[in-house]
Order: C-alpha cells, then structure tokens, then sequence
C-alpha cells in the first residue's frame, strides 16, 4: 500500500455518534453528497457502492472494516469513468475521534497502484462534502445542494 | 478562524504549504531537504503552527511522520464570505426578474 495521497481534517461541533450516523445514512448522506448515496450494510465483508442521485453506480467496492461510531474503511474503485476505473483500487480511511468536545472526522484515501486521475477526481471532491457535512451537523443546513 | 488567518500572514508558512501541495505527504526531513534557507528547528516551529490552525494533517507511518496540506479550513473560508455573496446575487437577480415579470403583467 503506497502511501496516503491526501489527508482531510475537519472539526464538526457535534459527537461522533452523529457523525457515524451521517456517514453511514443513506438519506442524510444525500443532503450533502450532492444527491449521491451509498448502499451497503457497513458489515466488513459487505459490498458498498455509491450511487448518483438519478441511481447510476459511481463508485463500488467493499467494506473492509467498521467500528462505530470510530472507524470505516472502505475498497474503493471508480465505476463510472473507464480511464479512472484503470487506475484500479483505492483504500479510504475515514476516522472519528472526540477531540476538546467536537468530533474530529478524518478522511485519508491510498491508491493501491499508480495514477493521477481518481485522486484528482476525489481530491476536488472531499473538501465540498466536508464542508456540507459540517454546516448539515452544526446548523442543519447545507452550502452547496447541487454540483454545480 | 483566527488561527487559520496567523498562521497564513506568514511567507515561511506559506512556501511550507506551497511545497506539501506540489508533493504532499512528505516528512520534516524532505520538507527541509526542499527549503534550505530554514533551519530544521523554524520549518518545525511552522509546521507546528500550521498544524494547530488545521491546515496540515499528519499520518504516522511507521516510524515516519507525514505532512499533508489540509485544505478543508480554507475552504471554510471561502464558502463563509464567497458563497454569501453568491447567495445574495442570486437574490437580486431573483427580485430583479420577479420586478420585470411584474412590470410585463401590469402592461
């Protein structure tokens, strides 16, 4: 496993429980993921895959490990854009800890082989739904509803 | 957000962000390795302040530990004040076409 090609840190004031429950529940998931939602029953084993708002699979994999509210990895692969999906699988870490009160939420992806392009697709991703993530948890609302 | 704003009116912090973002992921040696006009103890001093204000965050990895440049709070930022002016333009445009379409239906 190479190293990670990104790390994203954000402090949401709210408890990890809520946090779990974000990442995990289809229907709020779809709130801040621009319309996207994920299927699976977060079991290690289980398969996972994200689907657009209109139900296209955008991306696939399996759930490697989970541990509410703390820790959930993810098999991830593009599904949806072929020079992407050559680029094989990534591994995506996400982790939760109480840090001074709030919850810290930790989101760091590996690519298994070599490539540019899934990184370049997510990277510009992560930072949008961290930010719609934490106005969701801290005032009940979001910046962005499309991607636009 | 303060934290945020210091740690970036600083040019040292700065070319340490601009070097994590041409290669992220690097450790206190590389990061010293691409800047020799720092000493060792100013790049870990920086990077100590630009870990507090969150905008790099570190992975163990084996016995090394990397830096990687965290965009998130900046993003923050921008979607505190860019975005609300974004929002309040759509606003005039939307009273502006609800003005011209109430003018069109007096005629």
């Amino acid at each position: 496993m190479s190293k990670p090609s990104f790390v994203y840190v954000t402090y949401i004031r709210t408890t990890p429980e809520k946090v779990w429950a974000a990442l995990t529940d289809p229907v709020t998931m779809r709130k801040y993921w621009f319309g996207a939602f994920a299927e699976t029953d977060w079991k290690p084993g289980s398969p996972w895959t994200l689907k657009f708002d209109d139900g296209r699979v955008a991306d696939a994999g399996e759930i490697l490990e989970s541990e509410p509210p703390k820790r959930l990895v993810i098999r991830w692969r593009n599904e949806w854009k072929e020079e992407i999906k050559a680029e094989g699988w990534s591994r995506c870490t996400m982790t939760i800890e109480p840090y001074q009160g709030v919850a810290q939420l930790t989101i760091r992806h590996e690519l298994e082989g070599d490539g540019t392009k899934f990184i370049e697709a997510v990277s510009g991703g992560w930072p949008r739904i961290l930010s719609n993530l934490k106005s969701l948890l801290e005032t009940g609302a979001v910046a962005y509803e499309t991607k636009a | 957000m303060d934290a945020v704003f210091k740690a970036l009116a600083d040019e040292s912090r700065r070319d340490l962000l601009d070097h994590l973002r041409a290669d992220n992921g690097q450790t206190l040696g590389q990061l010293c390795a691409g800047l020799p006009a720092m000493t060792r103890q100013a790049v870990s001093k920086h990077l100590g302040i630009l870990e507090e204000a969150n905008l790099v965050a570190t992975v163990k990895r084996g016995r090394e530990k990397l830096h990687y440049l965290n965009p998130v709070p900046i993003h923050e930022i921008g979607e505190r004040w860019i975005g609300k002016f974004e929002r309040s333009r759509l606003q005039a445009l939307s009273d502006m076409k609800n003005a011209l379409e109430q003018e069109k239906s007096d005629e």
